[in-house]
């Protein structure tokens, strides 16, 4: 025998998961709201989610060639997600040359700049977000009147409100939730997304379809999700139980804006949130508070990306101060 | 208008005015009584910080020498005896002189030496891999190649020769603080002398085995034969657990152990190459000329 | 339900290849190595010298202080030499060469088929008999068996618990015990019940061995207080605090030993052993070794006399295959690559897991992505990723309140991390130098 045996220390055996395969699990569970874009947005659901996948892409790869000289990671597909999530994150009517700089932001300044993949405190997307949404307030917040492909409506609006947007303005003006409500295209046109907004925000049902996918392959857990959602659903359900007339319900919460894909695709983000399930359950429950009081308190009709965000610089302390069930330790007896 | 702008100057001005003078009495109740020496002495070393002293930090290390008053066990490696002289004018005191030293690395199983017998795979730290194993070449006292020492010096003396699979100490910038030898697990690296001339011979092994399976290792393994030790005319070598020492206080640097070490386990650094034989004619023998012994 | 411990576990492919095959026992080789040390504990006393000659079962290495064994002759024959011998740790190592010939034994020993039920000895009787025997335990880690029968003041034994588990993939010589000795295993739980003063017994079986668990389960009929227990198919439920965990629901204490939850865990190959030390006189010089992977001609499980040199065993097995890429002694989780195939069997060689080239190498090493697979798989509750960093940047204070000292060494992190991040090996590391600081500290 001429080749030479191996060595090294145990396991020898290892599983065939990668963070390839993890990162390609989140790109497939997000397809189905990548299809419902396109549908109602047509050519531009493309370009937005194309221009921005690539510029991501682009972006990390000229960074870790010529300014950082590490390894190269496109590979493992991260870049992409951060991509698409963006282009989820804004409306179809975008111009191009915005987006690449919000590809520019999320990549450059929020993930390579801490590091690379695995450092970045905040989700790269959501600071890629929340940047263009402060720079450039007005397209960002011009938001296109659906246009299913293949009907035959003629629409007169060209741009259009969300029902978040059309809540709080409506609610500041003195009129009352229920009058408000007429207005609103109803719950399941919203569930499916027949509702104003940005790419991904458009239907609950294809997210939550993703958001079934990335649980069998087991690439997000129970902890977040589940306390985010109840947290929001039980905060808006006690104000609305109080106030009818100034709170909308919480299943009007749960299905409009972004609060579908914040929790199940941003928040759920595993380099920016605590590693231990007690830790994460209080992330969880931070988002839906801070999301919450934003949406009905704060100065933007949508809060979840700011909250997700607030919450990550948290992630670190709730990493220290809530650790793992230990195996083995003895509850002092009681005196 | 102008009382506006009167009265912000003047209220802001006598806010600072009372802050400057609370500031001034605190700074003078408070104040830190020090040694001023002490920061003399800071403002002479080197700064490295690198714990080669023996002490916390450059300034661990003035304090050290003002408050006990004398230079006994102070040295700092990387200043040298020039920095330790100007400290030692500070003080009032004679510096002594010490030789300058270096960190030498005792072994010298290069791939080519001590070729491998199985190939290793993980973390590039010889820490774990001592634990885990005695070395791809077999050798248990071997350097392991992978680079604990490299991280280590913060002076960027040592590298690892790609060829030989064995760190090098860049002779210039090493410093002789220590770090090398504190951080490989096999204690392989030890501090000697410089040397005059930059010359040092020291033995290149630190293996402890019996002669047979040492050698199975590695061609330039001390067997502990002993030969070096009859040959040393300083009794500067000893012979202890199969390996033999040379004490670089004792070595007069003649080369007699080199030539006898049957293994070139010996090393000669920096000298000058030696003349081809035939043998220098010693003056004790009754040999006859060089041209005779050809018949 | 199938009785499972809580915290975290790993699922990795079980690959019982060798399950099928009964044991054979191995031909005498001609020259056996014997270690003079191994087990846990002081290290014995070689007793012979070159030229010796000695009996089969002779006690040729003596046991030195409290936590030390005895060391017996797997052979007959003549003492070659006393010398240092590469074995599986990688180092040379003092060892005892005999030049074996036919087998002779010492007086005393039984070694008829007769299975014997009767147990005549007392208990001081029966750890004495242990002690003397060599025995020590045979799941791996080589612990002085006597040494654990002697329980500390102050504590009481409660359960004896039997480790059946073989959670390891690849392994099968617990398995295949089981099914061919499992009435002796059943007596030898019985001494061991009598030498710590219990009065119940369980056995703890993993579920992917249907037949021992039959087997066993129908045998303890016929003895008293042995109860047998299938448990969920879970990687590392054969740890014995996981074990503990999943038979009794109790928690062993971090950093104390099993004996404060009242439990004493052995596994079924100690118990073999006591049965044969007690019942036959016998002292402890061969044990099952499985030969497997998927390099290996023909997996199988072996006798083996102590000593014997692994290429001996990997030549019945339809010898070195080509594409052999890594010798592992033990399992793929936990055990020990080695440097060659010469190295020689001793107590705790449970398997010899050929590995083929492609299975050999370790995956690459991405960064870390903070996904905490690795702290949801730990089955002590730790942080592996931390652990593992603290350790690799040297942060000896904070890696000892992290409870790195808590950490079995299963190998489940490692195993599961997406990166590929070499999470074991710098835990490791971290143990030993936290461990060497603490014991520094208890100096003073």
């Amino acid at each position: 025998m001429d080749k030479l045996l191996t060595i090294s220390g145990s396991p020898h055996v290892h599983t065939d998961d990668s963070i390839r395969k993890i990162m390609f699990s989140v790109i497939y569970a997000m397809v189905p709201a990548m299809l419902v874009s396109v549908y109602f947005f047509g050519l531009d659901a493309i370009r937005i989610i194309a221009i921005s996948v690539i510029s991501c892409v682009v972006v990390e790869y000229l960074i870790q060639k010529y300014l950082i000289n590490g390894g190269m990671t496109i590979n493992d597909g991260s870049a992409i997600v951060t991509g698409v999530l963006l282009a989820f994150n804004v409306p179809s009517n975008l111009p191009t040359w915005i987006i690449i700089v919000g590809a520019i932001v999320s990549i450059g300044v929020a993930k390579m700049a801490f590091g690379g993949i695995g450092k970045n405190p905040f989700n790269p997307a959501l600071v890629g977000r929340v940047f263009l949404l402060i720079s450039f307030p007005v397209q960002m917040t011009s938001w296109p009147v659906p246009k299913p492909l293949f009907s035959n409506t003629v629409l007169d609006a060209v741009t259009g409100p969300t029902p978040l947007g059309i809540l709080k303005e409506g609610l500041s003006a003195g009129k009352t939730v229920d009058e408000l409500m007429a207005q609103m295209p109803g719950y399941l046109n919203e569930l499916i997304g027949f509702q104003g907004g940005s790419l991904g925000e458009m239907s609950a049902l294809a997210l939550l379809l993703g958001a079934v996918f990335m649980f069998y392959k087991k690439v997000i857990t129970w902890h977040i999700p589940v306390s985010y959602l109840l947290t929001a659903f039980v905060f808006t359900g006690i104000l609305w139980l109080i106030d009818p007339s100034q709170y909308a319900n919480p299943l009007f919460h749960l299905v409009t804006g972004g609060l579908i894909i914040g929790v199940f695709y941003m928040a759920t983000d595993m380099v920016s949130t605590p590693m231990a399930p007690k830790g994460q359950i209080i992330f969880g429950i931070g988002c839906g508070v801070l999301t919450i009081l934003i949406r009905l308190w704060g100065g933007y009709p949508e809060g979840v990306s700011f909250a997700i965000l607030i919450m990550n610089a948290f992630a670190p302390l709730i990493n220290t101060g809530f650790k793992p069930t230990r195996f083995g330790i003895i509850k002092p007896a009681k005196a | 208008m102008n009382n506006v702008i009167l009265v912000a100057v003047i209220s802001l001005s006598a806010i600072g005015a009372t802050a400057a003078v609370i500031l001034y009495f605190v700074a003078q109740k408070f104040k830190v009584i020090e040694d001023p020496r002490i920061d003399e002495v800071e403002e002479l070393l080197p700064k490295a910080n690198c714990g080669g002293c023996g002490y916390a930090g450059c300034r661990a290390f003035a304090e050290g020498i003002v408050k006990s008053g004398n230079l006994e066990n102070f040295f700092c490696p990387v200043g040298g005896n020039a920095i330790m002289s100007q400290v030692a004018q500070i003080m009032g005191l004679v510096a002594e002189e010490k030789e300058p030293m270096i960190a030498v690395l005792r072994c010298n199983g290069s791939r080519a030496n001590a070729p491998a017998k199985i190939e290793y795979d993980g973390p590039a730290t010889c820490a774990f891999t001592h634990n885990l194993y005695s070395g791809e070449s077999g050798c248990p006292y071997g350097c392991l190649g992978l680079g604990d020492c490299v991280v280590s010096c913060t002076f960027g003396a040592l590298y690892i020769d790609k060829a030989t699979g064995l760190p090098v100490v860049i002779g210039d910038k090493c410093t002789a603080c220590g770090a090398c030898v504190k951080a490989c697990p096999r204690k392989i690296f030890e501090l000697r002398n410089k040397g005059k001339k930059d010359r040092r011979i020291f033995v290149c092994c630190v293996n402890e085995e019996k002669g047979a399976p040492a050698k199975k290792n590695c061609e330039v393994a001390c067997i502990g034969c002993g030969k070096c030790v009859k040959a040393c005319a300083y009794d500067a070598i000893t012979l202890k657990n199969n390996l033999a020492y040379i004490d670089f206080e004792k070595c007069k640097l003649c080369r007699k152990c080199v030539e006898e070490c049957p293994t070139k386990s010996i090393l000669e650094l920096n000298f000058p190459p030696r003349k081809v034989k035939p043998a220098i004619v010693e003056e004790t023998s009754n040999q006859s000329s060089p041209a005779e012994v050809t018949q | 339900m199938l009785k499972t411990f809580k915290l975290g576990g790993v699922h990795p492919p079980e690959n019982k290849i060798s399950a099928e095959a009964a044991i054979e026992t191995l031909p005498i080789p001609k020259r056996v190595y014997v270690m003079v040390t191994q087990h846990l504990g002081a290290p014995s006393v070689a007793l012979v010298k070159k030229g010796d000659d000695v009996k089969t079962g002779q006690l040729i290495a003596k046991s030195s202080g409290f936590i030390s064994a005895n060391v017996h002759s797997p052979v007959t024959g003549k003492v070659f030499k006393v010398d240092d011998v590469m074995d599986q740790s990688g180092y040379r190592k003092p060892a005892i060469i005999i030049d074996a010939e036919e087998d002779s034994w010492v007086d005393g020993v039984d070694n008829s088929g007769d299975i014997i039920h009767a147990i005549t000895l007392s208990r001081d009787q029966i750890i004495q008999r242990i002690n003397e025997m060599g025995v020590v335990g045979l799941g791996g880690a080589t612990f002085p068996t006597h040494v654990k029968m002697m329980i500390p003041d102050g504590k009481k034994a409660e359960y004896l618990i039997i480790n059946g588990v073989e959670c390891e993939p690849y392994l099968t010589s617990d398995h295949r015990l089981m099914i061919e000795k499992g009435e002796e295993i059943l007596v030898g739980t019985s001494i061991l019940m009598k030498a710590l003063g219990v009065s119940k017994a369980m056995v703890g079986i993993e579920n992917n061995k249907p037949d021992a668990i039959e087997k066993l389960t129908g045998l303890a009929r016929n003895f008293k207080g042995i109860s047998v227990h299938a448990l969920k198919v879970k990687y590392p439920q054969g740890g014995e605090k996981q074990l503990i965990k999943a038979l009794t629901g109790r928690e062993v204490p971090s950093g104390k030993l099993p004996i404060e939850t009242g439990c004493v865990v052995d596994n079924v190959g100690t118990a073999y052993a006591v049965y044969e030390a007690v019942q036959k006189n016998k002292p402890l010089i061969e044990r099952v070794v499985t030969v497997t992977g998927k390099a290996a001609f023909k997996p199988s499980n072996f006798m083996v006399r102590i000593g014997t040199p692994i290429n001996e065993l990997v030549e019945m097995a339809g010898g070195l295959p080509e594409n052999l890429g890594k010798v592992v002694g033990g399992g793929p989780m936990m055990g020990k690559a080695l440097m060659s195939v010469e190295a020689p069997i001793v107590k705790g060689s449970s398997g010899i897991l050929l590995m083929p080239v492609e299975e050999s190498k370790r995956v690459d090493n991405k960064p870390c992505i903070r996904c905490a697979r690795c702290v949801s798989v730990c089955p002590m509750g730790l942080e592996p990723y931390l652990l593992a960093q603290l350790s690799k940047n040297e942060i000896w204070e904070r890696t000892e309140t992290e409870r790195v000292m808590d950490c079995i060494e299963c190998g489940s992190c490692h195993y599961t991390c997406p990166a590929g991040k070499p999470l074991l090996d710098y835990i490791r590391l971290g143990k030993n130098k936290t461990g060497q600081i603490i014991r520094s500290r208890g100096k003073k």
